[in-house]
């Protein structure tokens, strides 16, 4: 039990010194969907570091699984189409809202932005919400 | 963007990617789990958000004190700062999605190395939802 605790702290750790470096080396938030959103409407210069930053999450990905057996272990009982449905939603979603757990989450409330701190009230309340009906109505399992 | 920008991108990639493999939230299972305060909880993600605030909190602070960042002539931080009925909106549009799915967009895309189906469909479906919030905004801004 307590191993998930460590687990979920000292991810929370790299993910907090990752988007440091990349404030102090490039300037820039880590936002996922903004860096996706950005390949989607390629803009010259502004692709490459884009496109990298996938290849890290992807790469980071492949190395983790060789070692960490249920690093994607996924046990959720749910159709195809439900989970069309919420990535449909993500990406719709997180345009619209002008970010995700990320940008809004990690690097906004670090930054003590309104409008972020304000966005992750909105999507953890929703997210709340969300399982707590789906679940009832058996949507997910 | 120069060559060091580039590889700086990548080692981010890479660490943040880490950071979420680790810490569970690539398990949508988990992610759930976290998200259901009404049926069996499991807080233990708490900390991943937690973790990186706490760093980041102090981290930015120290980094913004300098003129600007190490390979690049200027800060490229987000401006807009009114919180508008858009950005509530879409907010609560990906919380539904998060919350049914168990992914966020990172996490998807890091789970993609399972190479099993689901997150394929995920990072496919996110991909389109993208572009078609572009295409309704840009009908919503010729109407206007």
């Amino acid at each position: 039990m307590y191993h998930e605790w460590i687990n979920a702290g000292l991810g929370g750790i790299l993910i907090g010194l990752s988007v440091s470096l990349m404030l102090l080396w490039n300037g820039r938030v880590t936002g996922i969907s903004g860096i996706v959103n950005g390949v989607l409407t390629p803009q010259k210069g502004d692709t490459q570091w884009r496109v990298l930053f996938v290849v890290g999450l992807l790469l980071s990905g492949f190395i983790v699984g060789q070692f960490k057996n249920d690093a994607f272990a996924d046990n959720v009982q749910s159709s195809n189409w439900t989970l069309v449905i919420a990535g449909l939603l993500v990406g719709f979603g997180t345009i619209m809202g002008g970010g995700c757990t990320s940008g809004h989450g990690v690097c906004g409330i670090s930054r003590m932005s309104l409008r972020s701190l304000c966005a992750t009230a909105f999507f953890m309340a929703a997210g709340i919400l969300a399982v707590w009906i789906f679940k009832s109505m058996g949507v997910i399992q | 963007m120069s060559c060091k920008n580039n590889l700086a991108s990548l080692v981010v990639g890479l660490i943040f990617g880490f950071g979420l493999t680790i810490s569970g939230m690539t398990q949508p299972a988990k992610v759930i789990g976290f998200l259901d305060i009404f049926g069996q909880w499991d807080p233990s993600l708490i900390f991943v958000m937690g973790g990186s605030i706490l760093i980041h909190f102090f981290t930015y602070r120290l980094i913004r004190k300098r003129n600007s960042p190490l390979f690049s002539l200027d800060w490229h931080l987000p401006k807009r700062t009114k919180i508008t009925p858009t950005l509530m909106i879409g907010a609560t549009l990906f919380g539904v999605g998060w919350g049914l799915g168990g992914y966020c967009p990172g996490p998807g895309i890091t789970a993609l190395m399972s190479f099993s189906p689901r997150p394929f469909i995920f990072v496919g479906s996110m991909i389109v939802g993208m572009v078609l919030f572009k295409l309704y905004d840009n009908k919503k801004s010729v109407r206007s």
